[in-house]
Order: C-alpha cells, then sequence, then structure tokens
C-alpha cells in the first residue's frame, strides 16, 4: 500500500455520472464551488468598477454631463449629469460592492474553496452541502445588493460602513428599502462567510493528507485557515450589528437613535469590530498566495517559513485589538485612543517582517518572471506602500488631520487594490490551469500587468496629496471648497488615470474568457511546483484523488541539492524519506 | 497647489506636521529600502540558464534583526504620537482659560453660538450665527460640539483639528488660532446629500476685530 | 464523553489521514459553528449591557412589564430538556435505541413547549403594549408610564433589546426543534443509530446544550435584574 501511495497516481477520470444541475448549479464539488464564486465574484468586481468610474466622472468634471450617461433615469443622472443622492450611493455600493462581493469572495470564497482540499490532500470539504449553502446565500446576498441599485429610491447611501443614524433613520438618509436591503443582504452574507468558515477549519484540521503535517502546510493554506478563523468570529458580529439597523429600520427598535437612548457610536464598536478583523480576512489570503507563488517564481524555499506563520498568527490576533483605530476622533475616551494606537503601530512589525522574508526568498534566487510572479513582485512593492502609509493615520496626533480625506483613500486603496488585487492578478493565472486545464494567455497577461501597475499608481498615489491637502472622502463637488479649487487639476488627472486602469481590465477580462477555450494546454504542473494539486489532471477531476498521496516534505523545497532538478513535490519519496508515522497508523 | 501640507494656523499645527515629517522619514527610508532592495533583485537575480537558485530556508539572525528594528521603531513612536495625542486631545488638554463657542451641526449647516459680551455660554446675551465661526487671534477656544441628527465632523484643515459631532453626546475640541485670516470649516464625516456642501467660513481676527464684530453681530441677531 | 468519541472515529472510514483532533468532522463542526454563536450572542448581549449602563434614566424594575414566575417554569423546563438530551445519549451509548427515542421525543417536547410558551407570552405582552420600540401608545401599560412607575425614557431600550434578544433565542430554540425532528423521523425511528453510530444525536446535543445555556444567561440578564 505505501509503495502506491508514495508515487500519488492521479485517479483516473472516473466515469461521472451526475446531472448537468447536480454537476454545475447546485454542485458540492468544492473546485465547481470555487469556480461559482469565482465568476460571481468577478462580475461583481467589474459592477464595483464601474460605479467607482461614475464618481471619477463626477470628482473630476463636477457638474458635467457623463458620456453615456444618459441611460440612466432622472433620479440617478437627469441628463447625464450625477446628482449628489445618486453620488452618495455610488460611493456606498462602490465599497460594499469591493469588499463584500468582489475582493472577500475572490480571496476566501474562490481560494479556500478551490486550494484547500487539493493542497492538504483530500476528497472534497469536510461538508460539502453547507458549502453549495455558502455559495448560494452569498449569490441571494448579491442579487438582493445589485437589485437595490435599482429600487425607487435608491440604494443604501450611508458609506459602506453605514454609520448609524444616518444608516438607521429613513428621513436622515432619503432611502428606505435601499438601506433595508443592504442590511438583509449584508446578514446574508455574513451566514455564507460563516457557512464557509467552519467548513474551512473543519477540512484544514481534520482532513489532512498522510505526512501534511501543520507546518508541512503551504503558507497559503496557513493564512486561509486564519482567515476562516477571523470570518467565523468577526461575521457573526457584523450580522448581529445589521439584524438591529434592520430592527431599527423596520419594527422600530431603538439600538442606534440616541433620540431614544440609542447609541450612536455602538454601531461604530460593533461594525469596526468586525470591521478590522475584516481587513485582514481580506489580505492574508492574498498573503498566503503571494507567499507561494514569489517562492515558485524565485525556485527557492520560502525564507523563514516558521516566522511567516507566525507572523500570520500575529496580525490575526492583533488584528482584534486595534478596531478602535478607526473611531480616533469620534468621540471616543482619548485615553483609549492612545491603547489603540499603540496596538496598532505594532502590527506593523509582522506586517515588516513578511515583506522581508518574501525579499529573503527572493535574494539569491532565481527569478522566473511569470505574469503571476510579476504580480507578486507587484504585490510587495504596493503593499509596502500601503503598509506605510498606514503608520501616519495610526499615530493619533497625525489622524486628527488626515483622518476621513483622501489619505486614507489611498491608504485603503494601495491594500485592497495594490494588496489584495494583484495578489489575485497573480493567483488567478496561477491556478487557471488547475481550473480549466489552460494556461492564459502571456503576452496579454504581461501588457495588462503593465498598464495595470502604472495606471493604478497614476490613479492612487496623487490621492496622498489630495489628502494632505485636507481634502474630505466622500464629497460630491469638491470645488465647492475654495481651499481644493487648486487641486482640481490634480483631481481631474485622477479620473482619466482611473479611466485608462479600468479600460486596462478589459484586457484581463477578454484574455481569460479567450483562454477558456483557446488558451495553451497546460499539462500537469505548468509552474513546476511542488504542491500536492499539481499531481493531479488539470482540470482538477471530481473526487479529486483516488487514493489521497502521501507527503514527505514542505511544499517550498526549490533548488534542493538533493535532486538535479530545481523542484522536489511534496508526494515525490526519496530513499531517505520515511513513511508518515500516522498515516501508517491510520490506515489498518 | 502645495505638494505639502497646508498653512499652520493653530498652536499645534506645528507639532502635527512635525510628527508627520517625522514619520515621511521614517517611512521614507523604509520604503527606499524595500523598493531598492526589490528592484535590485529583480534584476540582478533573474533566471539565468543553468544556474540554481541558493538553497536555504532562512536566517535566524536576520529575521531577528529586522523584528527589532521596527519594534523599537514602532513603540518609540508610539510613546512620541501619544505624547502630542494627550496635550491636544486628552480629557484634560483644554486650557483651563479657554474661551468658550457652541457649536451645533444639524443636516447641513453649522449653528455657532457665541457667548456674548460676558464670555459665558448658557446666558441671556448668547448669541447663534449660520456657518460662520468667528475667533480672536492667539486665544485658546473651546468648541462644545453637539449635533441635531446624524454624525458630523468638524473640521479646519488650517487648525489640522478635527472632531465627531455625535448625537447624544457632547464633545469638546479645543485649539488656539495663530494666523489672523479667512479659511474653510467643513464636514469630514458622510452625513447625508448635502454632505459636500455643509461648509462654513472661519474668520480669525484679532481681539478688537473679533469684539466689534460680535457687538455688531449680537445686535443683528436680537433685532 | 472521550470514549464515545472513540468508539464513534473508529467507525468511520476513512479515518482523517494525519492526525486532526480526534473528534468527527460532524461534532468538531458543530463546535467551531458554536463559536461563532457565542460571538453573535455576544453582540447582542454586549449590545444590552452598553445600552443599559449607557441608558439616560433608570431601567424598568423587574417584574412589572414580564412575568417572572411563568418565564422561570419555562426555564425550568429547557433545563429538563437538556437532561432528557443527556439521557437520550446515555441510553445510545448503552445500545439501548428504544429507550433513546424515548427521551430525544421528551426533548423534543420540552423544547416545542417552550416555544409555545414563549409565542404566548409574546401575544401577551404586544396585547398590553409591550412592543419593539417601547410600549404602545393607550395601552395598559401606557398608563403605566404615566403613572410613573415604569421609566419613559428607556422603555425604548428595554422593548429592542427584550424582543431582539428573546426572538434570536426562540429562533435557535425553534431551529433545534426542527433539527431533532428531522433526526428523530429520518434517523432514529427508522433505527439508524447504534451503540457504534450516533454522532447526530451527539451534535445536536451540543447545540441543545448551548441553547439552553443562552437562555439561563438571558433569562439572569432580561428577567431577574
Amino acid at each position: 500500500m505505501t509503495t502506491v501511495a508514495a508515487t500519488a497516481h492521479p485517479a483516473p477520470a472516473h466515469h461521472d455520472d451526475r446531472s448537468f444541475i447536480r454537476k454545475y448549479v447546485f454542485s458540492t464539488d468544492h473546485k465547481i464551488i470555487g469556480i461559482q464564486f469565482l465568476f460571481v465574484s468577478l462580475f461583481f468586481l467589474l459592477v464595483g468598477g464601474l460605479l467607482a468610474m461614475q464618481m471619477r466622472w463626477q470628482l473630476g468634471f463636477p457638474g458635467k454631463p457623463m458620456p453615456g450617461g444618459g441611460v440612466l433615469p432622472e433620479t440617478m443622472a437627469p441628463g447625464g449629469v450625477i446628482l449628489p443622492e445618486y453620488y452618495i450611493q455610488l460611493v456606498t455600493m462602490h465599497g460594499t460592492f469591493m469588499v463584500f462581493f468582489a475582493i472577500m469572495p475572490l480571496l476566501v470564497g474562490v481560494y479556500a474553496n478551490f486550494l484547500i482540499p487539493l493542497k492538504i490532500g483530500t476528497h472534497d470539504m469536510a461538508f460539502p452541502r453547507i458549502n453549495m449553502w455558502s455559495f448560494w446565500s452569498f449569490f441571494a446576498a448579491g442579487l438582493v445588493m445589485l437589485a437595490s441599485l435599482f429600487v425607487p429610491d435608491g440604494a443604501a447611501r450611508a458609506g459602506w460602513t453605514m454609520y448609524a443614524p444616518l444608516s438607521a433613520r429613513h428621513d436622515l438618509s432619503g432611502a428606505s428599502f435601499g438601506q433595508e436591503m443592504w442590511s438583509v443582504s449584508i446578514i446574508l452574507v455574513g451566514l455564507s462567510s460563516i457557512l464557509g468558515s467552519l467548513n474551512y477549519i473543519t477540512t484544514i484540521i481534520n482532513n489532512r493528507a498522510p505526512g501534511m503535517t501543520w507546518f508541512r502546510l503551504p503558507l497559503s493554506v496557513w493564512s486561509l485557515f486564519i482567515t476562516a478563523i477571523l470570518g467565523l468570529l468577526a461575521l457573526p458580529v457584523l450580522s448581529g450589528a445589521a439584524i438591529m439597523l434592520l430592527f431599527d429600520q423596520i419594527i422600530g427598535t431603538h439600538f442606534f437613535d440616541p433620540a431614544a437612548g440609542g447609541q450612536a457610536l455602538l454601531w461604530q464598536h460593533l461594525f469596526w469590530f468586525f470591521g478590522h478583523p475584516e481587513v485582514y480576512i481580506l489580505i492574508l489570503p492574498a498573503m498566503g498566495m503571494v507567499s507561494d507563488i514569489i517562492a515558485n517564481g524565485s525556485r527557492k524555499p520560502i525564507f523563514g517559513y516558521h516566522s511567516m506563520v507566525f507572523a500570520i498568527v500575529a496580525i490575526a490576533f492583533l488584528g482584534w485589538i486595534v478596531w478602535g483605530h478607526h473611531m480616533f476622533m469620534s468621540g471616543m475616551n482619548p485615553t483609549l485612543g492612545s491603547s489603540f494606537m499603540v496596538s496598532t503601530l505594532v502590527i506593523a512589525v509582522p506586517s515588516a517582517v513578511k515583506t522581508f522574508n518574501w525579499m529573503g526568498t527572493m535574494w539569491r534566487g532565481n527569478l522566473r518572471f511569470t505574469v503571476p510572479m510579476l504580480n507578486a513582485v507587484a504585490f510587495v512593492a504596493m503593499f509596502v506602500i500601503g503598509g506605510l502609509s498606514g503608520i501616519f493615520m495610526a499615530a493619533t496626533p497625525v489622524d486628527m488631520f488626515i483622518h476621513d480625506t483622501y489619505f486614507i483613500v489611498a491608504h485603503l486603496h494601495y491594500v485592497l487594490f495594490g494588496g489584495s488585487l494583484f495578489a489575485l492578478f497573480a493567483a488567478i493565472p496561477y491556478w487557471y490551469p488547475k481550473m480549466f486545464g489552460r494556461l492564459m494567455h502571456e503576452g496579454w497577461g504581461k501588457v495588462h500587468f503593465w498598464l495595470t501597475f502604472i495606471f493604478y499608481n497614476l490613479v492612487f498615489f496623487p490621492m496622498h496629496i489630495l489628502g494632505m491637502a485636507g481634502h474630505m472622502r466622500r464629497i460630491y463637488d469638491p470645488t465647492q471648497y475654495a481651499f481644493l479649487q487648486p487641486y482640481q487639476p490634480m483631481n481631474e488627472f485622477i479620473s482619466i488615470s482611473a479611466f485608462l486602469l479600468f479600460a486596462t481590465q478589459i484586457i484581463f477580462f477578454v484574455n481569460f474568457w479567450w483562454s477558456l477555450k483557446r488558451g495553451k494546454p497546460s499539462g500537469l504542473n505548468p509552474w513546476q511546483d511542488n504542491g500536492l494539486e499539481w499531481t493531479l489532471p488539470s482540470p482538477a477531476p471530481h473526487g479529486n484523488w483516488e487514493r489521497v498521496p502521501t507527503v514527505y516534505r514542505g511544499p517550498y523545497e526549490f533548488s534542493s541539492p538533493q535532486v538535479p532538478e530545481d523542484y522536489l513535490p511534496q508526494t515525490r519519496r526519496l530513499p531517505s524519506d520515511r513513511e508518515p508515522a500516522a498515516a501508517s497508523a491510520a490506515r489498518h | 497647489m502645495h505638494w505639502w501640507l497646508p498653512l499652520k494656523g493653530s498652536t499645534f499645527a506645528g507639532e502635527v506636521d512635525g510628527l508627520f515629517l517625522a514619520i515621511t522619514i521614517i517611512t521614507g527610508i523604509a520604503f527606499v529600502l524595500v523598493e531598492v532592495g526589490l528592484i535590485w533583485f529583480v534584476v540582478k537575480y533573474r533566471q539565468r540558464p543553468g544556474r540554481k537558485a541558493f538553497y536555504t530556508h532562512g536566517s535566524t539572525r536576520a529575521e531577528v534583526i529586522w523584528t527589532a528594528i521596527p519594534a523599537v521603531t514602532m513603540v518609540a513612536l508610539g510613546l512620541i504620537s501619544n505624547h502630542y495625542w494627550v496635550r491636544i486631545k486628552g480629557r484634560n488638554s483644554v486650557p483651563p482659560n479657554a474661551y468658550p463657542i457652541a457649536i451645533h451641526a444639524k443636516q447641513f449647516e453649522w449653528q455657532v453660538t457665541y457667548p456674548g459680551p460676558d464670555g459665558k455660554l448658557g446666558t441671556s446675551d448668547d448669541f447663534t450665527v449660520r456657518n460662520q465661526l468667528h475667533v480672536p487671534v492667539g486665544r485658546p477656544i473651546v468648541v462644545r460640539l453637539t449635533s441635531e441628527d446624524v454624525i458630523h465632523s468638524f473640521f479646519v484643515p488650517v487648525f489640522r483639528v478635527k472632531q465627531d459631532a455625535v448625537p447624544g453626546m457632547d464633545i469638546n475640541a479645543w485649539f488656539q488660532a495663530t494666523v489672523p485670516g479667512t479659511y474653510e470649516l467643513g464636514c469630514a464625516e458622510l452625513c447625508g446629500l448635502g454632505h459636500y456642501r455643509m461648509r462654513a467660513q472661519v474668520f480669525v481676527q484679532s481681539q478688537e476685530d473679533y469684539d466689534a464684530w460680535t457687538k455688531q453681530a449680537a445686535q443683528e441677531a436680537s433685532s | 464523553m472521550t470514549h464515545a468519541a472513540a468508539t464513534v472515529d473508529q467507525m468511520r472510514p476513512p479515518y482523517p489521514a494525519e492526525r486532526g483532533l480526534d473528534v468527527y468532522n460532524t461534532k468538531l463542526g458543530m463546535w467551531v459553528f458554536l463559536a461563532s454563536e457565542v460571538m453573535f450572542f455576544a453582540a447582542l448581549i454586549g449590545t444590552y449591557i452598553i445600552l443599559r449602563f449607557g441608558a439616560p434614566g433608570e431601567w424598568a424594575k423587574p417584574g412589572i412589564v414580564l412575568n417572572i414566575k411563568i418565564t422561570a417554569f419555562n426555564t425550568f423546563l429547557l433545563i429538563c430538556s437538556s437532561v432528557s438530551m443527556v439521557k437520550a445519549y446515555a441510553a445510545i451509548q448503552d445500545g439501548d435505541p428504544k429507550k433513546m427515542r424515548f427521551w430525544l421525543l421528551l426533548t423534543i417536547l420540552g423544547g416545542a413547549t417552550f416555544v409555545g410558551i414563549q409565542v404566548y407570552e409574546y401575544i401577551h405582552l404586544i396585547e398590553h403594549g409591550f412592543v419593539p420600540s417601547g410600549v404602545r401608545e393607550g395601552s395598559e401599560l401606557a398608563e403605566l408610564v404615566a403613572k410613573g412607575q415604569l421609566p419613559a425614557a428607556t422603555m425604548g431600550l428595554y422593548g429592542s433589546t427584550f424582543f431582539t434578544m428573546t426572538g434570536f433565542h426562540g429562533f435557535h430554540v425553534t431551529c433545534g426543534v426542527i433539527s431533532m425532528t428531522y433526526l428523530y423521523l429520518t434517523k432514529a425511528l427508522p433505527g439508524k443509530y447504534t451503540k457504534q453510530s450516533y454522532g447526530g444525536i451527539e451534535t445536536v446535543g451540543l447545540y441543545w446544550h448551548f441553547v439552553d445555556l443562552v437562555w439561563i444567561i438571558l433569562f439572569t440578564i432580561v428577567y431577574l435584574i
């Protein structure tokens, strides 16, 4: 038995007699669910981008009719000129779609589902049916959120952070049904995330292949595991808060209504208690996948694997005690502000460790600049800017000036676009072969990378300067303020760059679709990687392995002196390797 | 258009800007280190045929160094920031002789109530003016912030001061203007569709000009 | 507990290849799920504590609006159903499916009665004028507020927190009753639980004890103090 497991034959594509609906719609296969998440959240990414373009039009060219804006109804943009009430819907829905329906499902929904069973060597998730429900409640949430754009009063308009009492009282926000739909949708997102998380956690703890010990897990799996714990504990708090908000909106409770004894800051505490772990939900999986890709692209073991793991754990732990740094100016007790400042600054330490370890991994490597590697290196370069600009906000006296200005907008986009989205532009082509059996086009991938990299920086770097001038966020028309009028050329420049950045993404989407049918067939292991998933055919078959493989080493044995080639798969048995103890005990 | 911070218009603007500069230098060093390092590695270690990467799993010494340096820097930065924070925003930071002004924020205007000739709020000679904040130069001012409806945020960029006005709460914010002139006050927290036009003029005046204006405005308000 | 887990694990091929927690998936999954439930109720209860301590004035004295006696009986009933759940679990561990079915049925009945009494309580409260937004105008309770026996300033918060917390707890009990009934009909009656395989009973039992525990906390902080 051991010799069979050692060579780890991929399952011969066994006969699969599930109906089309069971196979592709109400599927319980983790890979199909991952791909479902991929298609749906890429769609929402596009929606979020379209909303951003409209905002950028208004900010760059306030009061001018938007090209193509004539198709919008009178209640949004009469004659193509965006109304203030539509603008704040754009602000709100752009944030909501990007955070809850694009980045979070792209990282967690797609890659936790797709990668965890493949990378730890198991047939499927621990609870495939719960997994399916996780996707469908996400899908329902997305539909509700999308539909809210088209209800008569318009969508929610209190910002994606939904600060009460603006969000809680219809007479103050001017939207009724849209606000309620936002709450309902977020409750569903919470449910989806909790169902997913409990699946990922159980699967990783209990269903690892023989020999796949904790410290042989790829960093992508480690980060997804820690992310799942964050999601499991943070999302119920958001759901609870959203339920109370919904009750305030529809059955007249007074949780966030100061006029009847409720507390406005209560919402902020609940929201950010969820919200800061959420920030790490949005970056940790990106860090994990980038670690895998950088080690592969550098053909070198990851530098300091253990400290990378501990850094993930440290970031996640500290993530629970920093939520107050979103509230330095909220009227919260300033002494509390001091302690939140210190815990926030401390988070810079594990983040720095990760950055230096990525650089250490590249040091004396043999760097292959594939499209995933280019994007992964760009991730490091951009995440550093986002991380460093965070220090400005963490220092409370400085935050007093730049809080709620474009400085924070620049910061969060450097982390979420420069960080998470570049990581996704690395991860999507990297695991595309295992999903669809083909490679994405390399040349167009590189064109997309360079244009995105350039335009992205042209859009977001100048926002730091706007923030330093005191440019408030979420304002419809900056020219209202005399002190911002001199900055209008910069706003215009940012807007034009943003349009070009958006146009560049068309290359990505076309490449994605084109490669589904026309891409080069990839073979088993196009990147010459060590992970378990690369021992399977591309695309990986239903049920993955007939018999799960046995693991003999960690995932980053690149350029090992033990073998002539520069990679050494986790499943390859060398004469010096011993059979894992747990495996022989478990398998009779 | 400035490429740096705007005019320093209050006593603590210098401190805030100094800290901003200090952080810019610290983060700038880290930024240059990382980006130059990355570019250097990308060029130097690009793939060449027939070469194998250096096989190593890390170096404890290097990792200890690059854990310790950020840790020490961050703790030091935290201590320095906290020193200023306590002086600017701490509960006991408001100077005892500060001149009180009450600002009531509502969708979408600032109602500024002045203490009148007796210098005390809550007396009969108080008067209220919409969207105009007049302050005497060189004197600490304490603003009592309240809100009618939703959360607003009192933000005067040249003073480097920002404080949310929260319904159901009374919050004090203080500053001392140093440069006479006319500036702008904006709302920094999304407060509804008129958020963008919730602005007011700030007039920093000499004590004589301020007194003269007070007299005139009080008369206008009572008539 | 450990003994039971070990018995079941061996009966569940394929055994997890790399040693996990020595707990089978469904049970581990339930523990993980309960962790998220703890956070959910922590959000609701935390909100209650913050609002009550920060309330603009006194909180209504216990026993004026809510009927403590009937709810105390309800609490007792829920605790009893937890005991009968343990009995059902012990019975199947001893390999006595008949006894297990009896105790499980009793647990279901206990839970259903709890929900019934809670629905009755809600109807009663709403009739008297206690609603999620506070006190209904022109109702019996509104007179008490007018007489000063109930604090006008905090009745809104009282209604908001009471109905949200007990309502979500009631929803959880209902879900428990439905899943136990489902297991009773599809697994217990056809005799699918044996001395070697009773994961469903153990897992739903965990959930049931959790719901019971939450109620004891809610009863104490909402009804008694």
